[in-house]
């Protein structure tokens, strides 16, 4: 891919100008209810969260955990629907000044029409998308769809991608490049070691975009840790479990812990 | 990882980053086993003296009489060790896992059929185990479950989603997200991504290559007809696959028609109108899907055909018309299964009577002189609380109320 700067990546790299580490959370579309999400987006805005991934639900999210996994069926559960998310990611991207990307599995843009579903995302404001399980070589749509209308797919490196893989992966990459922390699916704890940190330096040098770390960050201390590191830290599942265990109201005090 | 394993427009590997060179790891252990002429003289030398083969041919003498229509003959793979063909494709697993020196294995499991014949080749070979099956499943399958935990697998139920095969499915791929360094996920059907579809059905191969020779044999000529069930298509795939260059000979897969067509209620993708193209689980087929592409419940009396998904290469040859289907309903299915217990004395699962019932409904229209084959895939032992209530088998309750009785009086005197 031509490696034009993505407006997401000219924003992250704006950001990080006056911060040294960046925050991105997760939520998941229509999970407890739309208008919950809507609250939640604004208290994590509010903190300080830098940019924000909205989760369109899936009847199979087979990368994730527990926690996202029962928000995606309790969101589908009460009837949230592709239409539903993209009207409130529209609103979203209105109100909030972030940067704000889908993240989703590909049966989703798939069944919407790959070249529908991307040129709705441009239309409404939706920077970036991170689908999980469409490798480069399955995505040639997708990848050319997001080229054409200047947004970032956002791929994943794992402790177990060779570097020359990184390096494709990075090829088919704008905005950002996410490194899961460790092996498995996500909401699971993760060690913040120095094996850790060999990894992230081995993904900055083969990666040319800003680095996001996610995958059992949870605590002040795990986002320092990413300090010098990684450019973005991503909070996923705590956030939820913080929400299912205090309600929306709990959200904003956690994150203000984090960004402190 | 290379863009191949598509079937027309269908198959694929839709997996997570993290899995990619696990993929690439077994497809080359696949290859490389594929090659090696020695490494199917072991899988058949192990499939001959661990489980049964070659199963034989049997000719349905009395129902043939009966019917009045063409020769019925049934494929027997409820001889298999394990009593399915789940057998085949799980030891050619297992020898395929000692190559990768991996130490454990995972699968999921719906009837309880497949998890029982990896629990039991995880025993033979020494593998650790773990067994996922929808908790929906745990509860109409315990005589399986009861099996899989002696052979001392685990046997996690799972109780996202549907509580079917499909989210066992996903936990198998969570599971293996985490642990692929030491273990090998054996994928029950011919679906999932590539290689699987491919590898599986090369493994059930070997029903179809024994069935057309056994066939020539005996009646001196190919079947006018060969039936399946399809559930993921496995032991359609094997069958099938002996016959893919007699263009004489039609094959036919018989889905699960549940309550109908029209009625929501069923697991046919590809003989009713309602599933569409899509990607889950880490292949494109046809799935039982609504607009959005949200997966929805499906329901079969038989666990083991209860998934939203089909073997992408079935999809195919649905859409290249080199394959019929058919689907048959929960009433049809246990008739056919009673019809053939008492008339035959062969028991076949739940899964298996679908293809009889749609072959005896043919059967009916054919020429005495035209053989039919249909694969039983395998026996219903498992099957023997579900049909016990199918038939409203008095004596039987009676037995159960016994024993749950003889139970609390145990727990009770400590």
């Amino acid at each position: 891919m031509d490696k034009h700067q993505t407006t997401l990546e000219q924003s992250i790299r704006k950001a990080r100008e006056k911060k040294d580490i960046l925050l991105m959370t997760h939520i998941v579309l229509g999970y407890p209810s739309f208008d919950d999400c809507l609250r939640m987006v604004e208290d994590m805005v509010n903190a300080g969260v830098d940019l924000m991934e909205l989760q369109i639900p899936f009847s199979e999210p087979m990368a994730d955990g527990p926690v996202i996994l029962k928000a995606n069926a309790e969101a589908l559960k009460a009837g949230a629907t592709v239409e539903q998310s993209f009207e409130m990611a529209e609103r979203l991207t209105k109100e909030f000044d972030i940067p704000f990307l889908f993240m989703t599995y590909y049966n989703i843009l798939f069944c919407q029409g790959v070249t529908e579903f991307v040129e709705r995302c441009k239309a409404i404001g939706i920077q970036g998308c991170i689908v999980p399980d469409l490798p480069p070589a399955e995505g040639q749509d997708y990848l050319d769809a997001m080229h054409r209308c200047k947004l970032a797919p956002v791929h994943i490196f794992t402790p177990n991608t060779p570097e020359p893989r990184m390096r494709f992966l990075n090829d088919n990459s704008a905005g950002f490049i996410y490194s899961v922390a460790r092996k498995g699916v996500t909401g699971k704890d993760t060690a913040f070691s120095s094996e850790l940190e060999t990894y992230l330096s081995t993904c900055k040098q083969n990666t040319s975009l800003p680095l996001a770390v996610g995958f059992g960050v949870k605590s002040a201390e795990d986002v320092n840790f990413l300090r010098g590191k990684a450019d973005i830290a991503v909070v996923g599942s705590e956030t939820i479990r913080v929400m299912e265990k205090e309600g929306v109201a709990g959200v904003r005090p956690f994150i203000e812990t984090l960004v402190a | 990882m290379k863009n191949s394993g598509y079937y027309s427009q269908f198959g694929g590997a839709f997996i997570p980053e993290i899995l990619v060179p696990t993929f690439d790891e077994l497809e080359t252990a696949y290859l490389e086993a594929r090659d090696d002429e020695n490494f199917w003289k072991e899988y058949l030398e192990l499939m001959s003296t661990y489980s049964c083969r070659a199963t034989p041919i049997t000719r349905l003498d009395n129902l043939s009489a009966q019917i009045g229509g063409a020769s019925i003959y049934v494929k027997r793979e409820d001889l298999n060790h394990t009593g399915a063909h789940k057998a085949n494709n799980v030891m050619g697993q297992g020898l395929l896992t000692k190559r990768m020196k991996k130490t454990r294995v995972i699968a999921e499991t719906g009837a309880g059929q497949h998890g029982v014949a990896t629990a039991t080749m995880a025993a033979k070979f020494g593998f650790d185990c773990t067994i996922y099956m929808g908790a929906h499943d745990v509860k109409r399958q315990r005589p399986n479950v009861f099996w899989m935990e002696q052979m001392g697998a685990t046997v996690v139920a799972v109780t996202e989603g549907s509580q079917t095969l499909k989210d066992a499915i996903n936990e198998a791929f969570r599971d293996w997200v985490t642990n692929m360094d030491d273990t090998h996920y054996v994928l029950g059907t011919a679906c999932g991504p590539h290689p699987f579809p491919e590898m599986v059905s090369w493994f059930q191969s070997v029903i179809g290559t024994e069935a057309r020779e056994q066939m020539l044999d005996r009646t001196g000529k190919l079947p006018k007809r060969v039936y399946a069930c399809v559930g993921g298509g496995s032991n359609a795939m094997g069958i099938f696959s002996g016959f893919f260059d007699d263009k004489e000979v039609e094959l036919v897969g018989v889905e699960a028609g549940g309550r109908g067509r029209g009625s929501g209620e069923h697991a046919a993708r590809l003989a009713y109108d309602d599933a569409s193209i899509g990607v889950a689980q880490g292949y494109k087929t046809f799935f039982l899907q609504d607009r959005d592409g949200q997966m929805q419940d499906t329901h079969s009396v038989s666990a083991g055909l209860d998934y939203v998904g089909v073997s992408p290469i079935l999809s195919h040859l649905h859409e290249a018309k080199q394959v019929r289907f058919e689907a048959a309903t929960d009433d049809k299915v246990v008739e056919a299964m009673q019809r053939t217990v008492r008339h035959e004395g062969l028991i076949p699962a739940l899964e298996s009577s679908h293809a009889f019932a749609q072959a005896y409904k043919e059967a009916e229209t054919m020429s005495p002189e035209d053989d039919i084959l249909i694969n039983m895939s395998g026996r219903a032992d498992k099957d023997i609380f579900t049909v016990a209530d199918a038939v409203h088998d008095p004596k039987w309750k009676e037995f159960i109320i016994d024993k749950a009785d003889a139970y609390r009086r145990e727990k009770h005197n400590g």
